[in-house]
């Protein structure tokens, strides 16, 4: 149970990352990517920072055999490079640059009540369920980026 | 809107960067917000609480910015409801598709150096330049 809950922490503090590094405004992510015009390179620290921590961290905390309220770390095992994993990244990156959303910035400002923010989310909600509707393989691939499916552990490495 | 954040920026990156590091040392997970998100949208046993908890803690983090830290959260989007839905629809079928964003490739899969999220974070980052680049250049950033 405390497992479950204890992610609620990490979601908290990942939110206030986003707006302390203002993130959570799209201007700031489509400043960088259209690098044309008035560059600002924010974002590129903002990933030098979260790397460099994790970089990090990630070594000591798998020294450790079992996460702390875990039964076991279920990392992504998969290595190869297939056509679903690069037409998945040049689909979402074509999302990202148009308006400046990604999913994390996009959830927390829910809460602003925006209109583009909710239409966004909304969006991004119906586009996952299509896509795990309409692809039925789905239920077989390692989620290599994230949340964990069960046959994770069985991805080919 | 400051252009250029360099101190808060780094600042951000570091918290986003502990918040993945709690998520691992915790729950043993890795912090991919799409793959918790997209998990959330049909019921598994045991798969589906901890999801829950952790967008929770998104909004409500999100809801402490727009009380204590009101300018991050004042967001202005340019863009009509059409494009604003397109790039939505986008993002959720490439995620899926690409098993990961910005987060579960770009930061927790590039710090551990995992081969398919180097290069599916070269790849999101081109083609996110791309659109960029198209929608200010052909659609005047009024798209």
């Amino acid at each position: 149970m405390m497992a479950h809950v204890v992610t609620f922490v990490s979601g908290l503090l990942f939110a206030l990352g986003l707006g302390i590094s203002q993130m959570t405004q799209p201007q700031k992510i489509t400043n960088f990517l259209n690098f044309t015009g008035d560059w600002d390179p924010s974002l590129l620290l903002v990933m030098v920072g979260a790397t460099g921590i994790y970089f990090i961290t990630h070594q000591l905390i798998l020294r450790r055999p079992v996460p702390v309220m875990g039964i076991r770390f279920q990392l992504p095992t998969r290595r190869e490079i297939d056509r679903p994993l690069i037409m998945g990244a040049v689909l979402f990156g074509i999302g990202w640059g148009m308006v400046g959303f990604c999913p994390g910035p996009a959830l927390a400002s829910i809460v602003t009540g925006n209109e583009s923010v909710l239409i966004f989310v909304l969006a991004m909600g119906v586009g996952m369920y299509a896509f795990e509707v309409l692809d039925v393989r789905f239920s077989m691939e390692p989620d290599g980026g994230a949340g964990l499916l069960p046959r994770q552990s069985v991805g080919k490495t | 809107m400051e252009h250029f954040t360099p101190i808060s920026s780094l600042i951000g990156g570091i918290i986003i960067g502990l918040a993945a590091s709690l998520m691992l040392f915790l729950n043993g997970r890795i912090c991919g917000v799409s793959g918790i998100f997209g998990g959330l949208l049909h019921f598994k046993k045991g798969e589906t609480l901890w999801r829950f908890s952790f967008v929770a803690g998104l909004i409500c983090g999100g809801l402490l910015l727009l009380l204590y830290h009101p300018q991050s959260m004042a967001i202005t989007i340019p863009y009509s409801g059409p494009t604003v839905m397109l790039a939505g629809l986008l993002v959720g079928i490439g995620t899926r598709m690409g098993s990961g964003c910005t987060s579960g490739h770009g930061i927790c899969g590039v710090s551990r150096l995992a081969p398919r999220s180097l290069v599916a974070t070269v790849v999101f980052l081109a083609s996110g330049s791309v659109a960029a680049i198209a929608v200010s250049q052909f659609m005047g950033g009024q798209a």
